[in-house]
């Protein structure tokens, strides 16, 4: 780490060394970080401490306590004006603070503290011998189906460790949009995606498709990582440092007096496109855009539905915040470069998201290729490459996760003998068995869709004029026309839910705790509240919208 | 220029909103609560628009009620609201029609007796909650004066619009049960989707106003009368290009819900479909927005454009009128029939906008409230007539006259409204819009003058059909005559066709200067001819 980070003259090739300087950590600007991913430390202690039957309250308690505290922290610092005046870099250069990305680690951290509600439910499953438990595997290291599992099941055991691999999860997230050095991004996403890959594979129902699920996540995400690394060596063989403002003088070629290895390799551009498109292509991937995006609707549908809900949200959150960073704070010397690729990747990820979606039978599987479509508005966002594009961007992510948190956590009310009713079939006349839930489903997809009224909205028109602003007119013709394509599909479901008749046999609508219910008020009211009112959001996100280099 | 009155506008709007919200809470068992409760409303309402009508000065400010409140500042948009003259008709015409609306469908939405539903399943609150949704969009839409604003609840109107269409249907299908709902619920998603797609066009258009105006004023915005006073004082200036854009992105949404050849198909499925009460509500009330839309957005904020896109627009506007008339002549369904009437009449409105006469333009509001009402009369009656037989096919009945002489009688004004026979309000209306298209496009005139003709045949024949005859079936033989409340509807409605047919002064008083406003924005005045005629009537 000391040897990439000495400055491309220095003295990396010296026998001798200076005396280790203590590094002066920021503590308070770093501390929301801090507090999650120490808390998820404590959570691995009370993992192996504290007795099972207290397992549950302690690190649901611990869970919700760290990320209110995290989250406290982040909007102290916003209010304190580390968003804006006191922005900076610190932890030796490897991590911004400034609006957008305290912006985006408070987005994140509301939308994990949701998510322990919806984690953390146990009143949907039935009761297992006696003992409340949740969506997750009794014992995950027991094969599906064999004798472990079912002595498990009877003992009641659960799954607590989701706790601290949730909070892992989100302390890689928080790091992952404010990194502000290629290795801390990598390790953020290190960091954030290790949790996941163990989350999707512990679901309580059809452990197999989990499982199968985890492994394709695992596999490709391996996959985008090692590209992602190529490209910082690439990268770094170009610049000659990994730190995004050194990289960015040498990419701009306003370096001063650059050494003659620099110089040399300065001039290679191979290396910069190559690694910068390997880079770009590990963060795609993250997002899930196409041709990226392959693992996405197994996985969403796969995966225990409080987890995909949660990895939905948050992961575009943050995927999307290190993009913009990079291409904003890196790149914009190079954006003649990247702009057409990005234009053709944001088309792409709209229409295909789009059109696949129509041929969809299972409502996961569905939300997961709309999911698609979404990161290719809000890479229609991300290409205007104007103040605009950045708020614009910020308010788009804000809106989306707590849409898609709310979503998910309606399709885990939805059930019939086997678990969560995921089949589309299966959701025929739920409107007229539950009309409540089904109306604030329909809330969520009309959101989807963009249509008036709700946050999707707002989102899109802000997107879309961004976009339209910094010249990509057709970009905003090929969003309206798989805005209306994805309509198709949304209706479909409300057709369904509304004005089919019910099944005989059809699943009923499990009663939540207030966890749940807690989690899906939230995504509605935040649904409705930045569709009406959106001129305070969109203040914050315009303020927040500028970048520290 | 906001005054700090009280704002009147948003009452009359959110009046019914807040009714709606309260009609949806109504416990499941208090149906009749919620039936009068949004009764109540509706007329609340009316006398809010009442207010409003009688508050407008006809001789003042183009805008009147003015209401501006800065609302998404980071866009440019503001929630401005005012009326023209134009506004305030269609404000009252659809505050006038809800109450009828609402009485008429009284019993429609009452739960099937052992239909399997869960405790909350309310349909009947429901569905009169959505009605009074819709009337609060569609006064905003009408009152906003805020381009975004009033996209805004012109596409989210649609939501409302379409559980009614999808949820509401008519208990007897010619088909069966499941046929109905099969087919009532591909006539929501057709309505939704032809409405949503013309929608998300305009949304384009709305983002390319939005750049253009944010380029040239420095900070974008979506007021009209800014927009307007910058283009006036030559601040903004559009491209050629550009402007026509912009002009066909707004144009096609509103051809969708107004609608025009050949994006018409929707609604003789919507209207088809759905229960009467609610195809009126969309022929009378939501597809006026689309024309109003046109004479205030199309015409005021793209006048050059207008100007260029008129032959198309006319040739479109004469298909609608052929075509509508001649289709309706061959349906053997009494609703869609009624349905492609209006869809060669939504050509009439549409000809007279884009003859771009004071006459034509005059007419076309006319139009627009008088065509509310007449097809409200027909429709609710004809609404009447299929519950009794539980039938829509025109082949079913026959004879209906000997049995249920008051229905037939008024099932007669309403079609002679149709079809604007001298006397009655429609004819004025139809009258002005050829004279004004005449005036300055004779041939289109005299196409349009066909559309008379098919007119008379469509309406004469299906009375023909239906009431005349020999009384053969027996069902009709035991035809109920029009109950108290049904009379109660049918007789105000009837009466305004009669009381506007004779003495149309107080409408045209309010709606003429408005279309001067309009002819101004577009620089057009009216030929030569014209003119002198027009100042000899006076």
């Amino acid at each position: 780490m000391s040897a990439l980070n000495a400055s491309p003259d220095g003295a990396v090739h010296n026998l001798w060394t200076h005396a280790a300087e203590a590094p002066s950590i920021e503590y308070l600007q770093l501390s929301p970080a801090l507090i999650v991913l120490g808390a998820a430390v404590v959570a691995i202690l009370v993992e192996a401490f504290a007795p099972r039957s207290a397992r549950y309250y302690l690190q649901v308690g611990l869970s919700g306590l760290a990320l209110a505290c995290g989250f406290a922290t982040t909007v102290g610092l916003a209010v304190g004006g580390y968003a804006t005046d006191k922005a900076a870099v610190v932890g030796i250069g490897s991590l911004s603070v400034d609006g957008p990305a305290l912006f985006l680690q408070g987005v994140i951290l509301v939308v994990a503290l949701v998510s322990v509600g919806t984690f953390a439910e146990r009143r949907l499953e039935p009761v297992a011998h006696g003992a409340r438990v949740d969506s997750f595997a009794a014992q995950p290291a027991s094969v599906p189906g064999g004798e472990g599992e079912q002595a498990a099941i009877k003992a009641g055991w659960t799954t607590t460790e989701i706790f601290p691999l949730l909070l892992f999860a989100v302390g890689g997230m928080m790091l992952f949009p404010a990194a502000n050095d290629l290795l801390t991004l990598f390790i953020a996403l290190e960091v954030f995606s290790l949790p996941l890959y163990l989350l999707c594979a512990l679901a309580r129902r059809r452990r197999l498709l989990s499982q199968e699920s985890a492994v394709k996540y695992f596999l490709l995400g391996a996959f985008s990582s090692a590209f992602l690394i190529f490209g910082i060596a690439l990268v770094y063989g170009y610049a000659g440092s990994v730190q995004y403002p050194v990289i960015a003088d040498v990419v701009d070629g306003t370096v001063q007096s650059p050494s003659p290895a620099l110089a040399a390799s300065m001039s290679n551009d191979v290396l910069l496109l190559v690694g910068m498109a390997m880079i770009l292509m590990g963060l795609l991937f993250k997002v899930g855009a196409v041709p990226f995006h392959m693992w996405t609707p197994d996985v969403y549908q796969g995966a225990p539905t409080p987890v995909t809900g949660f990895m939905a949200a948050a992961t575009k959150v943050a995927a999307f915040g290190a993009l913009l960073r990079l291409l904003y704070v890196v790149l914009p010397g190079l954006s003649w470069d990247w702009r057409p690729v990005m234009w053709g990747v944001a088309i792409l990820s709209m229409v295909v998201g789009a059109v696949v979606a129509i041929t969809q039978t299972d409502v996961k599987r569905l939300l997961a290729y709309s999911s698609i479509a979404h990161a290719g508005f809000i890479l229609a966002g991300v290409v205007a490459m104007n103040d605009r594009g950045i708020s614009s961007v910020l308010f788009y992510l804000l809106a989306y996760s707590f849409v898609t948190v709310g979503a998910f956590a309606v399709v885990t009310l939805v059930r019939d003998a086997g678990g969560e009713a995921t089949h589309l079939s299966k959701w025929a006349g739920l409107g007229r068995r539950s009309p409540l839930v089904a109306a604030v489903f329909a809330i969520f997809l009309l959101a989807f869709a963009g249509i008036p009224l709700t946050s999707g909205f707002v989102g899109k028109f802000a997107v879309f004029a961004a976009a339209a602003e910094g010249g990509a007119a057709p970009l905003v013709v090929v969003g309206v026309l798989s805005s209306a394509i994805a309509a198709f599909f949304y209706v479909k479901i409300i057709v369904l839910m509304f004005f089919s008749e019910p099944a005989p046999d059809g699943p009923t609508v499990a009663i939540p705790s207030v966890l749940t219910t807690g989690a899906i008020a939230i995504g509605v009211v935040v649904t409705l509240v930045l569709g009406i009112m959106p001129q305070y959001f969109l203040d914050l996100a315009s303020t927040a919208g500028v970048f520290v280099r | 220029m906001a005054d700090m009155s009280f704002p009147l506008l948003t009452a009359t709007a959110v009046l019914p909103a807040l009714g709606a919200v309260a009609t949806a809470a109504v416990p499941a068992a208090r149906r009749t609560v919620a039936k009068w409760l949004a009764f109540a409303v509706s007329l609340g309402t009316l006398a809010l628009a009442l207010v409003v009508a009688m508050r407008f000065d006809p001789g003042g400010d183009r805008y009147q009620l003015t209401e501006s409140r800065s609302w998404i500042a980071d866009f440019g948009v503001r929630y401005e609201l005012g009326v023209d003259g134009i506004g305030v008709a269609m404000i009252a015409l659809t505050a006038v029609l809800i109450p009828f609306v609402i009485a008429a469908g009284w019993n429609d939405a009452d739960p099937v007796e052992g239909e399997k539903t869960g405790r909350s399943w309310r349909p009947t609150q429901g569905f009169f909650a959505l009605i009074l949704m819709v009337e609060a969009m569609v006064i905003i839409s009408f009152a906003a004066t805020d381009v975004f604003l009033f996209y805004v609840f012109f596409e989210a109107m649609l939501i409302p619009m379409y559980f009614l269409i999808g949820g509401f249907g008519d208990r007897a299908h010619s088909r069966g049960e499941e046929e109905g709902a099969k087919q009532r619920s591909y006539a929501a998603v057709k309505f939704l989707l032809y409405n949503l797609a013309g929608g998300l066009v305009m949304l384009a258009a709305v983002v390319g106003l939005y750049v253009v105006t944010a380029d040239q004023l420095g900070e974008g915005t979506f007021s009209l009368q800014q927009i307007a006073e910058a283009r006036a004082s030559g601040e903004l200036t559009m491209g050629t290009n550009a402007e026509r854009m912009l002009f066909l992105g707004f144009f096609i949404a509103f051809a969708i819900k107004a609608p025009l050849w050949p994006l018409h198909t929707w609604l003789p499925n919507a209207m088809g479909e759905s229960t009467s009460p609610v195809a009126v509500l969309i022929t009378a009330v939501v597809d006026k927005v689309g024309t109003f839309a046109m004479l205030r957005f199309c015409l005021g904020l793209f006048p050059e454009a207008s100007a260029w896109a008129t032959p198309a627009v006319i040739a479109l506007a004469l298909i609608s009128i052929i075509y509508g008339a001649l289709l309706a002549i061959g349906q053997r369904d009494i609703k869609r029939l009624v349905a492609y009437a209006s869809i060669s009449h939504f050509g009439f409105i549409v000809l007279g906008i884009f003859a771009m006469t004071s006459q034509g333009q005059g007419g076309a509001t006319l139009y627009m409230v008088f065509h509310g009402i007449s097809t409200a009369a027909l429709m609710l009656v004809a609404g009447f007539l299929i519950s009794r037989r539980g039938s829509r096919l025109i082949a079913d009945y026959g004879g209906v006259q000997k049995t249920a002489p008051v229905l037939a009688g008024t099932f007669l004004v309403g079609g002679l409204a149709t079809l604007s026979l001298p006397g009655l309000a429609p004819f004025i209306s139809e009258f002005l819009v050829l004279v004004g298209t005449f005036s300055r496009y004779p041939v289109a005139g005299i196409v349009a003058t066909a559309g008379i003709v098919l007119a008379a045949v469509y309406v004469l024949l299906l009375y023909q059909r239906t009431m005349t005859g020999p009384v053969e079936k027996p069902e009709i033989a035991k035809m109920p005559d029009l109950r108290p409340r049904e009379i109660a509807v049918v007789a105000p409605l009837i009466a305004m066709l009669i009381f506007f047919g004779l003495f149309p002064k107080p409408l045209t008083e309010i709606v003429n200067p408005a279309v001067e406003h309009t002819m101004s924005d577009v620089r057009k005045t009216d030929p030569e001819t014209a003119q002198s005629d027009a100042e000899a009537a006076k």
